[in-house]
C-alpha cells in the first residue's frame, strides 16, 4: 500500500506494526489537511483585508456561538476517533496470546541479556523465531531502560524493581535493531542490540547448539567474536582508549592496582575472575560497574577471551 | 478613586486627556544608574532585568544547542565525548525550560504590561517583586556552580534511580537551584494574581480584561498550584540522596516511577506556564494589526481556564510505557486529547478575527501568524502522541523531540518575539527597524522548520532521543537539523543586532505606534515613572473597540462631580459580550 507519509515509517516487520501506521497516517493526513486549510484561511484573510487607508474602521464582530459549537464539536468527534483507535491498538499490542513463546530479558548499564526457557543466555542478540508471538519478561539491573524495536513499533520501559513485558510477532526471518530508548547514561546510544528473527526450525536448531558454530574457529578469533557480540565494546576499546573500564590494548601480562590498594598481575585468573565475579576486584580508577558473565560464558568461552586478550599486544 | 470604589454610583465625571508626546521624563530617565537600577521597585525596571536575565540564558543556551547539534553531524564522535554531550543536552535543556521560557512571558513581558494594562502605577507587592528577582538570580548561581563544579547529566527531566545512584555531576546542588528558583515562579504568579484582583483602574471590570491578562491570570494559577509539587519532588530526592531514606531508588526499597509521577505533575502545567501567556500575546498582535475586535473573547479567555485546568490532569501521557496499568493510560490519553479541544478553539478564534479585519503585516503579526502555522503543528503531532498505540512507537524519539520544539520554540519562542517586537516601541521608546525584523524573522522561519521538521521524520523511522552515537542512516536528516540550526543562529545575531542597534539610534516611538484600542498604549512611550501622569485613569471603552475610531481613545481622569467645561459624563461601557447580547 503506497501511502503519502511512508518514508516516515521504517518497514513493518511484526503482526501488530499495520494497525499503528494505519492511525499513524489517519493522524498525520487529517492534520495535513486542516494545517493546510487554516493556513490557506489565514493567508487569504491576510491578502484580502490588507490594510489600505491608515483610518479604516472594521465591522464589529463579537462572537457567533453556532461557529464556536462548530469548531469544538468536529475537532472533538475527530479525537474521540483519534482516542478509542489508538485504545484499541494498545490492546492489541499489550495482551500477549496465551501460546506466546517466553524470553526473560535483563538489562544493565550498557548492554541486553536475554535467557531462554532452556538455559540458554545471549548478549546483545535477541533470536527469536518468525511467526510465533514471542513475550519478553523484562527488569533492569540498575536504573531505568527501555526496549525499543521500531520495526515492530513496541517499546517498553525496563525497570529496577519490578517486571515489564512486551509482545511481538515477527513475520519474516531477517534483522532488526533493538535500542535502549530510555536515556541511562554513558553510553546509553550504544546499548544498541540485534534481533535475529529465524524460521522454527533454524530457531530450535539455535536453541540445541547455540554457538556450536564456532566450533570451527581457532580461540582468538572465537574471542574477538566473543569481544564484539557480548558488549565489551561498550566499554572497553582495543585501542587503548579508556572508556568506562580500561583499555584490552597490552592488558595482558601488566600489573595492574585494585581499589584495595593491592596489586595484581593481569593473567588467566584475574580475567576469569573479572568475568565472572567482576566486583570482587575493581581496577582502581574505576566505577563497578562491569556485569558478571557467570550466566552468559562458559568455559571454553572464557578460554578463548583470555587468548584473544593474549594477542593485543602493544 | 472614591467615586468608583462605591458600587452604585454608576456615573463619573472625567476628562479626557492623550498622553504626552516625546516625553521628557520617562522612567528611564529617573532613578538612573547601576545601583537604583538593581534596588528599583518599579515594575517596569523590574521587567528589563528579567528581560536582560532570560536573554542571557536563551543565549547561552543557544550556543550549547549549537554545539550539540554540530557534534551530531557525525554518526560517532566529532568533536566532544558522549559524557560531555550528555551534560551539554542536560544544561540545554533545563536552562532553556527553567530560565529561559517560564519567566519569558510572565516575569518579563507580563511585568512591564501588567501594571499598564490595568491601570495602575505597580503591582500588587513591588518589594515582592524585586525579591522574587532576587530569588531567581539566587537559583541561577547555584545552578552555574552546579555546572562548573561537574556537570550534570540526567537530563533536565532528571529520571531517578539515575539521578539518584548512578550519575555523576553535582546533581544535589543543581536541584537545590531549581528548588529555589520555582520559590521566585510562585512569589511572581501571587503577586499577578493579586493585582489583578485588586488594581484594575475603575471602568475595567472583568469582561473588559485583556486577553494577555486572562493569559497571565491562568498562568499565575498554574505556578502557583504546581510549583509547590515541584519542591517537594526535589526536596525528596534530597532526602533520598543524603540521608539515605529509600523513596525513589529501588536499591534502598523506594519506587522509581514514583519520582516519574511527581516530576510530571509538575512539569505537565509547567508546560502550559510556558505556552499559555504566549496565547494572550497572540491575542493582543492579532487584534491590534488586524484593527479589529476580538472574535470569541469569551471562549478565548476561559479556554485558558479550561487548559490550564484539564492540564493538571493529562501528567500520566508522558508515562504511556512506563509501566503504568492500562486504565490509567487509557484515562490520560483521553484526557489528553480534551486540552487539544480549547487549544483549538482559540486557533479558530484567532483566525477569525482576522476576517473582515484591516490588516497590517508589520514583524508582530507576522509573528502572530508564524506562530499559529508552527503551534499547529506542534498541536497536530500532540495530538498524535496522546493516541496510544502510536505513542509506543514515538515516545522517547527524535518525533517527540521536534513535537516540543514546535510548541515551545515555534510556539512560545515566536510569541514571545512577536511580544517583544509589539512592546518594544513602548519599552523602549524607539523603533526597531522594520526591514531588518522582517529579514531576521524570515531567516528564522526557515531555519527553524530546517532544523525540526526533518526530526520527525527520523523519529518516525525509529532514531531514539538523547543518543550520542547514531546508526548512519539517519546521518542525512541530522545534517539537515545541524544545518537548520546554524541559520537560526544566523536569524538571532541579526535580531540581537538591529534590536541593540534601535535602542541608541532607533527612531522616536509615537505613544501609540500601530494605532491600538489597548491602554498600554494610552502612556507615554516610554511611560513615566508611575505609568500615567494623571493618577489613575478611568477605562472608557474596551481594549478590542476597534468599530470606535482612534480619536475616541483617550484617557479619562475622574473629576470632581459638578463638571462643566471641558468636563463630560461617561458611562463605563459593558464588555462585548454584554454587549452582544442585546
Ligand atoms: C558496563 C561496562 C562493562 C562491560 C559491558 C564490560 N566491562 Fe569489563 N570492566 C568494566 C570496568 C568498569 C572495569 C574496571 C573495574 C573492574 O575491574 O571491575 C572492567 C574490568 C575488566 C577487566 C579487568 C581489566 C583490567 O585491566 O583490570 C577485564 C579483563 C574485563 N573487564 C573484561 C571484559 C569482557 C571480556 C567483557 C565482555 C564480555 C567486559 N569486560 C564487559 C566495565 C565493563
Ligand atoms: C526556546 C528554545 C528551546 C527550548 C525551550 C528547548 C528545549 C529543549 C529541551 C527541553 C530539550 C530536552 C533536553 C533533554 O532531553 O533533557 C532539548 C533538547 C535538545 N534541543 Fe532544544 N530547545 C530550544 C531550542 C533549541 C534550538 C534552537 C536547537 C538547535 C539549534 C535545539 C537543539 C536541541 C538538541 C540537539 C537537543 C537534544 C536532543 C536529544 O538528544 O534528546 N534546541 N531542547
Ligand atoms: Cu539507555
Ligand atoms: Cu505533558
Amino acid at each position: 500500500m503506497n501511502r503519502l507519509f511512508d518514508f516516515m515509517l521504517p518497514p513493518e516487520k511484526s503482526t501488530t506494526a499495520g494497525e499503528v501506521d494505519a492511525l499513524f497516517h489517519f493522524i498525520t493526513e487529517v492534520s495535513l489537511i486542516l494545517l493546510l486549510g487554516i493556513t490557506a484561511v489565514m493567508l487569504y484573510f491576510a491578502f484580502k483585508y490588507r490594510r489600505k487607508s491608515e483610518d479604516e474602521t472594521t465591522p464589529l464582530i463579537t462572537h457567533n456561538n453556532t461557529l464556536e459549537i462548530t469548531w469544538s464539536v468536529i475537532p472533538l468527534i475527530l479525537v474521540l476517533i483519534v482516542f478509542s483507535w489508538g485504545y484499541q491498538g494498545y490492546l492489541a499490542k499489550t495482551n500477549p496470546p496465551d501460546d506466546a513463546y517466553e524470553i526473560r530479558a535483563v538489562a544493565t548499564s550498557w548492554l541486553w541479556q536475554f535467557h531462554y526457557q532452556n538455559g540458554h543466555v545471549s548478549t546483545n542478540e535477541l533470536h527469536v523465531p518468525a511467526n510465533r508471538p514471542v513475550r519478553i519478561i523484562m527488569s533492569s539491573d540498575d536504573v531505568i531502560h527501555s526496549f525499543y524495536v521500531p520495526d515492530y513499533r513496541v517499546k517498553m520501559d525496563v525497570l529496577p524493581n519490578r517486571y515489564t513485558q512486551v509482545w511481538f510477532e515477527a513475520t519474516e526471518p531477517g534483522e532488526s535493531v533493538l535500542y535502549c530508548a530510555e536515556y541511562c547514561g554513558t553510553a546509553h546510544s550504544d546499548m544498541l542490540a540485534d534481533v535475529i528473527v529465524h524460521t522454527q526450525e533454524d530457531f530450535e536448531l539455535w536453541l540445541e547448539t547455540g554457538d556450536a558454530i564456532d566450533e570451527d574457529l581457532s580461540p582468538a578469533e572465537l574471542g574477538e567474536q566473543l569481544v564484539q557480540r557480548q558488549g565489551c565494546m561498550a566499554c572497553h576499546s582495543t585501542d587503548g582508549t579508556v572508556l568506562q573500564g580500561p583499555s584490552f590494548l597490552g592488558a595482558f601480562g601488566r600489573d595492574r592496582e585494585l581499589t584495595d590498594g593491592t596489586t595484581v598481575t593481569i593473567d588467566e585468573n584475574y580475567i576469569r575472575q573479572s568475568l565472572l565475579e567482576p566486583n570482587t576486584q575493581v581496577a582502581a580508577g574505576f566505577q563497578p560497574i562491569m556485569p558478571s558473565y557467570a550466566a552468559s560464558l562458559n568455559d571454553r568461552q572464557i578460554d578463548a577471551i583470555i587468548e584473544y586478550l593474549k594477542t593485543l599486544e602493544e | 478613586m472614591a467615586t468608583s470604589d462605591s458600587p452604585n454610583i454608576k456615573k463619573l465625571q472625567v476628562r479626557r486627556y492623550p498622553p504626552e508626546e516625546n516625553p521628557k521624563k520617562t522612567y528611564l530617565t529617573e532613578e538612573r544608574g547601576l545601583w537604583a537600577w538593581m534596588t528599583t521597585v518599579d515594575h517596569k525596571k523590574i521587567g528589563w532585568l528579567y528581560l536582560s536575565s532570560i536573554a542571557f540564558f536563551f543565549f547561552v543556551a543557544g550556543v550549547l544547542a549549537l554545539l550539540l547539534r554540530t557534534e551530531l553531524l557525525t554518526p560517532s564522535q566529532s568533536f566532544i565525548t558522549a559524557d560531555t554531550y550528555n551534560q551539554l543536552f542536560t544544561l540545554h535543556g533545563a536552562i532553556m525550560v527553567f530560565f529561559f521560557l517560564v519567566p519569558s512571558v510572565p516575569a518579563a513581558l507580563g511585568n512591564f504590561i501588567l501594571p499598564l494594562q490595568l491601570g495602575c502605577k505597580d503591582v500588587a507587592f513591588p518589594r515582592v517583586n524585586l525579591l522574587s528577582f532576587y530569588i531567581y538570580v539566587a537559583g541561577a548561581i547555584i545552578v552555574l556552580t552546579a555546572i562548573f563544579t561537574g556537570g550534570v547529566d540526567t537530563g533536565w527531566t532528571f529520571y531517578t534511580p539515575y539521578s539518584s545512584s548512578a550519575a555523576g555531576g553535582n546533581i544535589m546542588m543543581m536541584t537545590f537551584g531549581v528548588f529555589v528558583l520555582g520559590f521566585s515562579s510562585i512569589l511572581t504568579g501571587l503577586n499577578f494574581i493579586v493585582t489583578i484582583h485588586r488594581m484594575r483602574s475603575p471602568g475595567l471590570t472583568w469582561n473588559k480584561l485583556p486577553l494577555f491578562l486572562w493569559g497571565l491570570y491562568a498562568t499565575s494559577v498554574i505556578q502557583i498550584l504546581a510549583t509547590p509539587v515541584l519542591a517537594i519532588t526535589l526536596l525528596l530526592l534530597t532526602m533520598e540522596r543524603l540521608l539515605g531514606i529509600g523513596i525513589f531508588d529501588p536499591a534502598i526499597g523506594g519506587d522509581p516511577v514514583l519520582y516519574q509521577h511527581f516530576f510530571w505533575f509538575y512539569s505537565h502545567p509547567a508546560v502550559y506556564i510556558m505556552i499559555v501567556p504566549g496565547f494572550g500575546i497572540i491575542s493582543e498582535i492579532i487584534t491590534t494589526f488586524s484593527r479589529k475586535h476580538i472574535f470569541g473573547y469569551w471562549a478565548i479567555a476561559l479556554s485558558s481556564l479550561a487548559i490550564a485546568f484539564i492540564g493538571f490532569l493529562v501528567w500520566g501521557h508522558h508515562m504511556f510505557v512506563a509501566g503504568q496499568s492500562s486504565l490509567a493510560n487509557m484515562v490520560f490519553s483521553f484526557l489528553t486529547f480534551l486540552v487539544g479541544i480549547p487549544t483549538g478553539i482559540k486557533i479558530f478564534n484567532w483566525v477569525a478575527t482576522m476576517y473582515k479585519g484591516s490588516i497590517d503585516l508589520k514583524t508582530p503579526m507576522l509573528y502572530a501568524m508564524s506562530f499559529l502555522f508552527l503551534f499547529m503543528i506542534g498541536g497536530f503531532t500532540g495530538i498524535m502522541l496522546g493516541a496510544l498505540s502510536v505513542d509506543i512507537h514515538l515516545h522517547d524519539t527524535y518525533y517527540v523531540v521536534a513535537h516540543f520544539h514546535y510548541v515551545m520554540m515555534g510556539g512560545m519562542v515566536f510569541a514571545f518575539l512577536g511580544g517583544l517586537h509589539y512592546w518594544w516601541p513602548k519599552m523602549t521608546g524607539k523603533m526597531y527597524n522594520e526591514f531588518w525584523a522582517k529579514i531576521s524573522l524570515l531567516i528564522l522561519f526557515i531555519g527553524f522548520n530546517l532544523t525540526f521538521l526533518p526530526q520527525f521524520v527520523m523519529g518516525s523511522l525509529g532514531m531514539p532521543r538523547r543518543y550520542f552515537n547514531y546508526l548512519e542512516q539517519f546521518q542525512g536528516y541530522h545534517q539537515l537539523s545541524t544545518w537548520g540550526a546554524y541559520l537560526l543562529g544566523v536569524g538571532f545575531v541579526i535580531m540581537a543586532v538591529y534590536l541593540f542597534h534601535s535602542m541608541r539610534n532607533g527612531k522616536q516611538a509615537k505613544a501609540n505606534p500601530w494605532g491600538s484600542r489597548s491602554l498600554e498604549w494610552q502612556a507615554s512611550s516610554p511611560p513615566p515613572l508611575h505609568n500615567f501622569e494623571h493618577h489613575t485613569p478611568v477605562i472608557i471603552h474596551g481594549s478590542y473597540d476597534y468599530h470606535k475610531p482612534m480619536s475616541e481613545f483617550q484617557l479619562g481622569i475622574p473629576t470632581s462631580h459638578n463638571g462643566h467645561g471641558e468636563e463630560e459624563t461617561v458611562t463605563p461601557e459593558p464588555g462585548p459580550a454584554e454587549e452582544a447580547d442585546k
